[in-house]
């Protein structure tokens, strides 16, 4: 609670797994190229020893990557050429599943952040609301499903709620505590320097809480996927969890695989973008703003 | 004192005008209490769950799957952890994987776990170690690498043997951390656990029981109840273990993880 600002990343680190020598490289333009041809190098060694693997085992259940790759272009890039080639599948499961994702995630994210720097710098909400607010961020969101879906019926809504409803606490807890830590002494010195009332939130507190909502929008995003997937598994009739579902009762492992490989790159992708929109925000954090990925 | 007694307060009343602002709606029918039947409801059947024993037999099975989960993910992410942050060659090979692998929703592999597995404990087990061994292995990795390398140099300079080294040094030095790293990941073990109970059927755990009522009999009060008891005990866990990490590591304030 009493953490300052900066600390509070190394929870869930931002940046990946490699060591402060390649935080370095990356930095100097210069020699990011080798950083990226280390990076193929490694992922094509994994690929062909997953292909090795598999075509060895000769197990249904494991199919190798080439097979997964084709059920993939079967499945996505097959289409008519006046839809650049995309299938219906993308059309009608894909992009609408990312659209919800994107739709209830930026929607629990502006809410969060609102709600959690004005509750952060109110004297007492803290106070009075810290019990609901820790009970709703521990709810387990997947069993909340049946009583979602009984108050907004099967459909597109049902998975923008659940994401909504369960990705929102991360936010607001994290901002909160972000507003929260702003020092007493800066609050003072503009208090006294007479500073106008939104120049004081959106110069002072929104900056110095930006750390935290960073951290709570990482969270918060993988969040949004697990419930993306979790919803359209249980109560649609499209999309992605609805796709893999119809694999998985088929027994069509290629295609399932296929699906987990696209929903995998997604989270990838999707945290990608967000890293990257943290180093644009926070370009002048010491640490956090440095393009480290 | 009196200050710690006016927050207590405040927190109470918070509890209760949150409940009663819930109760108040249901009564005056602003949202179904079929659907979303009031608090003093859901406590009551709380109550009467955990009087019930097969209820309590689905509490237990779901307990010791996370139990297990949490156990063997910490083991792994420690032991690949300590690995990834000593050798370098296995962390330049390991670090793609881990970050394909690590955004990748646990419940994607659901399917594939029931394909593979059939229907016992060992899908949710599988599923919620495979999501709770990310923080941990992080954690570790990142706290091996913040290590002081001049500690580590002094060591290797009087001869002190690399057991000596990993037991006396490394391990107290990457406590801390991995400790927040368990905290985290005990909580996502709890969702995933409940929620895989959810997806794939089994016959036995809290989230089958919550699937059973709400999705067959439509009992939004048990269904409830159950989620209120999750979150209870989700959120009872991370304060004990808060307090653990307090006790036995006071050199270190524990991070916030939220």
């Amino acid at each position: 609670m009493t953490s300052p600002p900066d600390t509070s990343d190394r929870t869930v680190p931002s940046t990946g797994l490699h060591g402060p020598d390649t935080a370095r490289t990356n930095t100097t333009q210069g020699r990011r190229t080798p950083a990226i041809a280390r990076g193929a190098a490694v992922a094509t060694c994994w690929v062909s020893l997953w292909q090795i693997a598999t075509t060895l085992s000769v197990h249904p259940y494991f199919p190798t990557p080439l097979r997964i790759a084709r059920s993939a272009v079967d499945l996505w890039f097959s289409g008519p050429p006046a839809h650049l080639l995309l299938t219906d599948q993308v059309l009608h499961d894909v992009l609408p599943s990312l659209g919800r994702l994107v739709l209830g995630w930026s929607a629990a994210a502006a809410l969060g952040v609102i709600l959690g720097v004005g509750l952060g710098r109110s004297r007492y909400a803290y106070d009075y609301l810290r019990v609901p607010l820790t009970l709703a961020r521990a709810l387990p969101q997947p069993l909340l499903v049946p009583v979602l879906l009984v108050l907004f019926g099967l459909g597109p809504s049902l998975t923008v709620a659940c994401i909504v409803l369960g990705v929102i606490w991360p936010v607001l807890l994290n901002a909160m505590d972000g507003a929260r830590d702003i020092d007493p002494a800066l609050s003072d010195t503009l208090r006294v320097a007479r500073i106008g009332r939104t120049r004081w939130v959106l110069h002072i507190v929104v900056p110095a809480a930006a750390p935290r909502i960073f951290t709570g929008l990482r969270i918060s995003l993988s969040i949004a996927l697990i419930l993306m997937v979790v919803s359209e598994l249980v109560g649609s009739t499209n999309g992605i969890g609805y796709r893999l579902s119809i694999a998985q009762a088929t027994f069509d492992l290629p295609a399932m695989w296929a699906w987990i490989c696209l929903l995998s790159a997604l989270g990838y992708g999707l945290n990608r973008l967000l890293l990257l929109a943290q180093h644009r925000v926070l370009a002048w954090h010491p640490r956090l703003g440095q393009g480290t990925t | 004192m009196s200050a710690r007694v006016a927050r207590a307060g405040r927190a109470v009343l918070g509890v209760a005008v949150t409940a009663g602002g819930w109760e108040a709606a249901c009564r005056a029918g602003l949202v179904p209490a079929a659907y979303l039947p009031p608090p003093t409801v859901v406590v009551g059947q709380v109550a009467r769950l955990l009087a019930t024993p097969s209820f309590r037999a689905d509490a237990v099975s779901t307990g010791l799957s996370w139990a297990i989960a949490v156990g063997g993910a910490t083991m792994i992410g420690v032991a690949l952890g300590l690995l990834m942050g000593a050798v370098p060659v296995l962390r330049a090979l390991l670090a793609p994987v881990v970050e394909v692998l690590r955004p990748l929703p646990s419940v994607a592999l659901i399917p594939l776990a029931v394909v593979v597995l059939g229907s016992g404990s060992q899908i949710k087990i599988t599923v919620a170690m495979f999501a709770a061994t990310w923080p941990v292995l992080i954690n570790t990795v990142h706290a091996v690498h913040a290590i002081d390398p001049l500690q580590v140099d002094t060591a290797r300079i009087y001869r002190v043997p690399r057991h000596r080294v990993l037991l006396r040094l490394t391990l107290p030095a990457i406590a801390p951390a991995v400790a927040t790293g368990i905290r985290l990941s005990a909580s996502i073990a709890v969702i995933v656990v409940v929620g895989t109970e959810f997806l794939a059927g089994g016959t036995i755990g809290l989230g089958q029981f919550a699937y059973l009522q709400g999705a067959t009999v439509g009992r939004m009060d048990l269904v409830l109840a159950t989620v209120l008891l999750v979150a209870v005990a989700n959120y009872a866990v991370d304060t004990a273990l808060l307090g653990l990490q307090r006790r036995t590591m006071p050199w270190a304030e524990p991070q916030e993880a939220r």
